[in-house]
Parts: structure tokens; C-alpha cells; sequence
């Protein structure tokens, strides 16, 4: 990381959203006391990390990108191990509620899906009821549905007003539980702002994506010409225009085509979001390896 | 919110390690199952028997009939007669361990490096030489040793205890913290707000818990069904293989203090270990090697610990002729574990 300056507030769902190997994993163990930056200065929930940080990490909850606990011990176990380290929170089973694993109580790590071992994870971090919340990479490798899950209860903590701090280059993710997000890449804060601000901060916030069979006859110059179009880029067969108004650009493209006697074998429009946020900053997807 | 009923954290992850262990049948099995299997084979294989009469072969020929006789006399001999080849090779392949030839004064091939060839050949002298008219000045009175503590089942047990405390002392530790190291657990600890002094500290407890049924188990079925004897004090016997165990706990965290895999820290653990299989007379006495590798041998922990162990169970010693190996274990364990806590690798 290189040149970032942060402030996030009390109460606050703070985002960084960027690719693998973007920084945003060396940032957050830095603000966990787990790496020591070689340069810079920070302040969490206004003190510094000393020595072993003992008084500070009890106010803090840490759920890390990938956590084994031990396959052998139940959640129970788990979780009143991570409680017993904390001179203050919740009872295990209110806990276990909160992260609805209450059923899975007395099963062993080993038996867990990758949802449920997740949501254990995130249990661990809430055991000494933290003040402030550091989640890295919160779904990365869950199914949908499990992902869904972990939203919502991400949510139902916003809803208490804790101060939360998450990772994750999942757009739909920043966008839906994230008060502001900082988009990073390559160790380089690139915007800042709320997720509806980065995107209404595109001159075009609309997106057309279609597809030609041939496309021997249409250059990038022809598109660029149309009506509204602010951006056009290409990968073989597929494009994709970033537009101001969509009901004027689609006509003329889909005349355009004809005159050229080509037929789009597919064409969708959508509103802007945070991909296309990054992808309009950096020319790579937020996918890209 | 804050409750009463949470345990402390060094209690909770001492529960923890001891629940991990004994969920795991193969760990259970190799600390406590196959170090009695192990001495009850052993024991069996190398059981106290009537010593068997030595083998030797009489050259056929005008002598060997009388010689015949008179070696059958001895019944710690058992003569047979063969040809002059037959008889070379069955002295070459271990059949017989020393042959007499047929000259009128006989003549004895043997293996002077064998103690039973060596033996052979007094007994074989002994009873031509009565044959050919000697008279024997005086004879003397014979009385024999069978008790126990004196049978290599016996020499055995102890050995085996210790190779046992410093096989779950490394393993014990050593895996369970690179696990943790690799499953990025030991960095969620430090996260929390957890003594690191408190992580290790519960691996040491855990360890001393399962100390107790682990060597128990071992040195009951011994003391019962291989009437395997403990001359000195039970406590002396508790308290040497308590500082065994811490010993090898501290060798178990230095080995494990930096690898972030399992093949890493096997290959160091067996790197470590191996040496001292062979070398720590578990299986044989220290004394079989050279005086050169004396002093290397003598300074391995498990040669302390398996003397102290013998000395106590075996000669009923006190503690004060134990101090030069207490001396040596404490200095492993200090040493280790000191080294160990300045180069771990919490991540």
C-alpha cells in the first residue's frame, strides 16, 4: 500500500473493493495490529497498536480471509473458547443466534459447510461484542445463497450500529452493504465515496452490451460517433458501450448495425454499477486475476 | 452481558487440545495402544528362555564316535557329525558355531568375535579333555540369575517409556501448533485479545494431563503382565518422566516454532528424532557404541532420560545419582524452550 489516507466514522460500514492482490488484505492487517506498517501512521478507535495491543484487540472483531478451526471441537466449543478471551460480551448462545447457527450448536468444525464454517468465523469475531469490526473478504468462495445469508446478518449488525470495516472484490457486495467505499488497486486508493456517488461520478451511467457475428465492417470510430456514447471497448465479438441516455444511443447503434447489414445476436442494456466504476478507472475488470 | 460462568482463557484452550486429542482415535492409538503392543511383542520375541544348547560339528571320521560321546555328556552342547564340507558350510551359514576337525589332537574352528562360539570352545576343551583322562581339580558351585529385572524385557520397558514421552513431547506440540500456524489459526489467536504466553502454555498442560494415562498405562501392563519391576519410588519414577515430558514439549515447540507445513515440520522432527531412536539405547545399550560417540550420545536428551528411567525402575536408585541426567534434561528443556520463544512465528 502506497499513499493511503483513510478516516472512517463510528457507525460506519466502510468498504474496499478492489481485485486479488490489490492491497486491500495488507491494509486491514495493518489496522488489526497483525502487520506493522513501514511507514505511516494510524489510529484505531483512537489508540495506537503497542506492544501485544491486549486492552485494544477486546474491543475489536476480527474475522480473518481464512480461518481452520479445529475440525475436532463443536461450534459451541469454538465459540466459547474465542468468548473466554474477551472480558466482556454476549453469552455464546445469543451469539449463535446472531449468526443462526443455533442447529448446528454440537456439531463438530469438521462437519460444516463453507457457509456455516464462515458464519462461525463471524461468530468468533463478535464473541467479546466488538466495538469495531474488521471483515476480511467476508464471502469470498461461499455459494449465493450462503452469501446471501452472511449479508444479512452483516446487515443486522449496521442495524446496531456497529462501526464495520470489510474487504471484498465483489461489487454487488460493496454496493449493497457498504456506506462508503474506497476502490482499490494496486496498493492505490482510486475513488472514494458512497457506492450511488462513485457511479453517478460516471459521465455515462448506463451500459449497452451486445454481440456481432461479423464484425469485419464496424471499427470502434463508427461507435464512438453515436449519439450519447462516452466509451466503447471490445473483447472479440463482444462489446460494450458506456452511454448517457439509452433510448437514444440503442436506436442509432441498432440502425448503424444495419446499415452495415450486420444483426446483433444479443444486446442488454443495464444501469451502471461499481464494476463498471472500476472498470472505467483501471480498463480491467474486477474479475481479472 | 459480561457473564460469570466463562472459564478463563488457559482453562478453555488447555480443554480445548485435550478434546482435539482424545477425538483422535490414531493419536489415542499410537500413544497409548502401540507402545504396549510394542513391549508385549518384545517382551514375547525376546522372553526368558532355558539356554539352548550350542550347536557344533564333529569332522566324521576314525575320532568322531568317541568324541560323539563324549561331547554328548554336556548338555549345553549338542553335537552332530558331518562331513568336512558339510561341516564348513554349516559353520558359515550359522548352523553350527564351531566345528572339530579329525585329527587325533583335535583342532577347533570358530568365530573368536561370537561370545557362543567362544563359549563353545571352552565347553567343547573342557569335556574332550575329561574324556581323554583329565580330572578336574575342583568343581565348582553353580547359581543361576533368572529374576526379574535382569531380562532384556526388563531393559526394554523403560526405553520404550521414554521414546514414548519424546514421540507425543514432539509430535504432540509440534503438529497441532503448525496446523494452526497453516490453517492461519494461530494468527486469529493473536488477533484476540489472548496471552500469547497462554497458547503455549496450554499445549505444556495438555500435554502433562495426558502424561499421567500415557505412561500409567504403559508401565501398569508391564508391571502386571510382564512382572516388569519398579525397585525405586513410584514418586521419583512420576517426577523423571514429568521432566521428560517437559524436555521434549520444549524440543517439540522449538521444532515447530517457524515450518508453516506439516512436511516441513516432519522433516525436521524426524531429523531430530532419529538420532536418538538409534542412539538413546531404547532398544540396546548405549555402551554398543565406540567411546568416540560417547560424549554425542550422553548429551542426547532421551539417553538421560531413558538412564534416569532404568535407574530408578531398575537398580531402585535415589535422586542423587540421577543429578547429571536431570542436570542434562533441565538444560535441554531451558534451552529449548528459551530459544523457541524468541524465534516463533506467530503467523
Amino acid at each position: 500500500m502506497d499513499g493511503l489516507d483513510l478516516e472512517v466514522s463510528r457507525g460506519e460500514c466502510f468498504g474496499m473493493l478492489g481485485p486479488n492482490g490489490a492491497g486491500k488484505t495488507t491494509t486491514i492487517e495493518i489496522l488489526e495490529g497483525l502487520s506493522i506498517p513501514d511507514a505511516g501512521e494510524m489510529e484505531v478507535l483512537g489508540e495506537r497498536w503497542r506492544g501485544d495491543g491486549l486492552s485494544l484487540r477486546a474491543r475489536l472483531g476480527v474475522q480473518l480471509q481464512e480461518t481452520k478451526f479445529p475440525e475436532k471441537l463443536t461450534v459451541r466449543e469454538v465459540l466459547t473458547l474465542f468468548r473466554s478471551f474477551y472480558p466482556d460480551g454476549p453469552a455464546v448462545e445469543e451469539t449463535l443466534g446472531l449468526v443462526a447457527l443455533q442447529e448446528k450448536a454440537n456439531a463438530r468444525v469438521g462437519t460444516l459447510s463453507g457457509g456455516q464454517k464462515q458464519r462461525l468465523s463471524l461468530a468468533c469475531a463478535l464473541a467479546g461484542d466488538p466495538e469495531l469490526l474488521f471483515l476480511d473478504e467476508p464471502t469470498t468462495g461461499l455459494d449465493p445463497q450462503a452469501r446471501r445469508q452472511a449479508w444479512e446478518i452483516v446487515e443486522g449488525l449496521k442495524a446496531r450500529a456497529r462501526t464495520i470495516v470489510l474487504t471484498t472484490h465483489y461489487m454487488e457486495e460493496a454496493a449493497r452493504l457498504c456506506d462508503r467505499v474506497a476502490v482499490v488497486d494496486h496498493g492505490h486508493v482510486i475513488a472514494l465515496g458512497t457506492p450511488r456517488g462513485l457511479v453517478a461520478s460516471l459521465v455515462a451511467e448506463h451500459v449497452v452490451e451486445f454481440a456481432v457475428e461479423t464484425e469485419d465492417d464496424l471499427d470502434e470510430g463508427a461507435l464512438r460517433g453515436l449519439p450519447t456514447v462516452e466509451g466503447v471497448s471490445r473483447d472479440g465479438a463482444a462489446w460494450r458501450l458506456t452511454v448517457r441516455q439509452v433510448h437514444r444511443a440503442v436506436p442509432a447503434l441498432l440502425t448503424a448495425l444495419t446499415a452495415r447489414g450486420l444483426e446483433p445476436s444479443h444486446l442488454t442494456t443495464h444501469h451502471a454499477t461499481l464494476e463498471d466504476v472500476f472498470l472505467s478507472l483501471t480498463g480491467r475488470s474486477l474479475r481479472d486475476e | 452481558m459480561s457473564n460469570p460462568g466463562v472459564r478463563p482463557p488457559l482453562v478453555e484452550l488447555t480443554l480445548a487440545r485435550v478434546r482435539e486429542l482424545v477425538r483422535e482415535p490414531e493419536a489415542l492409538f499410537w500413544v497409548f495402544v502401540f507402545p504396549i503392543l510394542l513391549a508385549g511383542v518384545l517382551g514375547l520375541a525376546f522372553r526368558s528362555r532355558p539356554p539352548e544348547p550350542l550347536p557344533v560339528a564333529i569332522v566324521a571320521g576314525t575320532e568322531a564316535k568317541s568324541r560323539l560321546s563324549a561331547l554328548s555328556e554336556d548338555p549345553e552342547l549338542d553335537p552332530r557329525l558331518l562331513s568336512e564340507k558339510e561341516a564348513q558350510q554349516a559353520l558359515r551359514r550359522g548352523g553350527v558355531v564351531l566345528v572339530v576337525s579329525d585329527d587325533p589332537v583335535p583342532e577347533y574352528t570358530f568365530d573368536p568375535v561370537q561370545p557362543e562360539s567362544r563359549a563353545a570352545r571352552l565347553a567343547v576343551d573342557a569335556a574332550l579333555q575329561r574324556a581323554a583322562g583329565r580330572n578336574d581339580v575342583f568343581e565348582a558351585a553353580r547359581s543361576e540369575v533368572t529374576e526379574p529385572g535382569a531380562r532384556y524385557v526388563d531393559f526394554l520397558v523403560p526405553g520404550l517409556l521414554g521414546m514414548n514421552l519424546m514421540g507425543t513431547g514432539m509430535w504432540g506440540i509440534g503438529f497441532s501448533l503448525v496446523v494452526a500456524r497453516n490453517g492461519n489459526l494461530l494468527k486469529r489467536f493473536v488477533a484476540a485479545p489472548v496471552r500469547r504466553s497462554h497458547l503455549l502454555a496450554a499445549q505444556l498442560l495438555s500435554r502433562l494431563i495426558f502424561l499421567v494415562p500415557e505412561a500409567g498405562a504403559l508401565l501398569l501392563f508391564a508391571w502386571l503382565f510382564l512382572d516388569v519391576p519398579v525397585r525405586g519410588s513410584w514418586l521419583l519414577l512420576a517426577l523423571v518422566s514429568l521432566l521428560g515430558a517437559l524436555t521434549f514439549s520444549g524440543l517439540g515447540l522449538l521444532t515447530a516454532a517457524r515450518p508453516r507445513t506439516i512436511e516441513g515440520v516432519s522433516g525436521i522432527m524426524n531429523f531430530v528424532m532419529v538420532p536418538m531412536w538409534i542412539g538413546s539405547g531404547i532398544f540396546f545399550s548405549t555402551d554398543r557404541f565406540p567411546a568416540a560417540a560417547q560424549p554425542f550420545i550422553q548429551a542426547l536428551p532421551l539417553t538421560a532420560l531413558n538412564d534416569a528411567l532404568r535407574a530408578v525402575m531398575l537398580e531402585g536408585a535415589g535422586p542423587a545419582p540421577l543429578l547429571p541426567e536431570l542436570a542434562i534434561l533441565v538444560l535441554w528443556g531451558v534451552v529449548t524452550f528459551a530459544l523457541a520463544l524468541k524465534v516463533f512465528r506467530w503467523q
